[in-house]
């Protein structure tokens, strides 16, 4: 019979840390999802995975059972995936004049005519990836949340552990934070 | 923001207007509809459990280092401090009895009564 949640955890508290691998089996995939929208490499990713299961371990007497298993789990992930994005910002000041030729092209159309630059491109998927590697950790988390993941800032404060007006104030100024990096790469790339 | 076209010679420069705000959206959407891949790799729980079975060992390991080490210090302090008070206590005057002496009688006052009943 298979066990539940709540039994498995029961048990990895006992000292039963193979109890734990139907956990990590069972909530893997959406911890290597999330990964995988702050970093690139895919050994990075399984890094900050591997990272959030030994401390969901070390920390899982802290988790009294009120919520979900899942939503204390994915707090961790995002905290981690935070905590990668501050130990790792590198090429945040690099210019766009390396931009490779789809991307160029891409972005020439959207000039000329932007109802023909593509949202599903992949040079779009790219250039996106560029701008949010630019953006500051907190910039780059408040947009992931809000505005690709389409949380509320409800979601995002719980998740972050950030207060809601904090995160209101962090998603304004992300924002401009990312116009401004828009605005560097057109001068970059016309002028 | 208006930009010009890099490379163009002065009388070809072309002025285009670029829609900041609609490219943010764009950009935004692309990265939308790019949802990241849910793959695991091969085995990665296996290699998360053998992990922290691996950091469950030494930790108990470590509780008892810890404890022997602490119960060394102690025994070192105690043996220090007992030195220093042999050391540093006055040396006995030749009219006070000696602390051993004392000792010595005391534990055996019953066996030299014991020796001086008739």
């Amino acid at each position: 019979m298979e066990r539940t949640e709540a039994e498995l955890i029961a048990a990895v508290l006992k000292g039963d840390s193979a109890s734990f691998e139907p956990l990590v089996q069972k909530y893997s995939p959406r911890v290597f999802a999330t990964a995988r929208r702050y970093a690139r490499r895919e050994s990075e990713v399984e890094d900050i995975a591997q990272e959030v299961w030994l401390k969901a371990f070390e920390k899982l007497n802290g988790f009294r059972g009120e919520a979900p298993f899942e939503h204390w789990l994915m707090r961790m992930t995002v905290r981690t995936c935070y905590d990668f994005l501050r130990g790792h910002q590198r090429n945040r000041e690099s210019s766009f004049s390396d931009l490779s030729g789809p991307e160029s092209e891409w972005l020439e159309r959207f000039v000329t005519a932007p109802e023909t630059a593509g949202e599903n491109a992949e040079a779009a998927r790219l250039l996106v990836g560029r701008v949010l590697e630019r953006l500051s950790p907190q910039a780059r988390l408040v947009i992931t949340l809000l505005e690709i993941e389409d949380r509320s800032v409800k979601e995002i404060s719980k998740l972050t552990g950030w207060s809601v007006p904090l995160v209101k104030v962090r998603a304004f100024r992300a924002r401009a934070e990312m116009r401004k990096i828009l605005a560097k790469m057109a001068k970059d790339k016309y002028l | 923001m208006i930009v010009t076209r890099s490379g163009g010679a002065a009388s070809k420069k072309i002025r285009v207007r670029m829609n900041l705000a609609e490219l943010q959206r764009k950009l935004i959407a692309a990265a939308r509809a790019n949802m990241p891949g849910d793959r695991v790799p091969y085995a990665f729980e296996k290699r998360v459990t053998a992990l922290l079975a691996s950091r469950v060992a030494p930790k108990n390991l470590d509780l008892w280092v810890r404890g022997l080490w602490r119960a060394a210090v102690s025994c070192v302090a105690v043996a220090l401090l007992c030195g220093a008070w042999a050391v540093f206590t006055p040396a006995v005057t030749p009219g006070s009895t000696d602390l051993s002496q004392d000792f010595e009688n005391t534990l055996l006052a019953s066996v030299n009564q014991g020796d001086q009943a008739p």
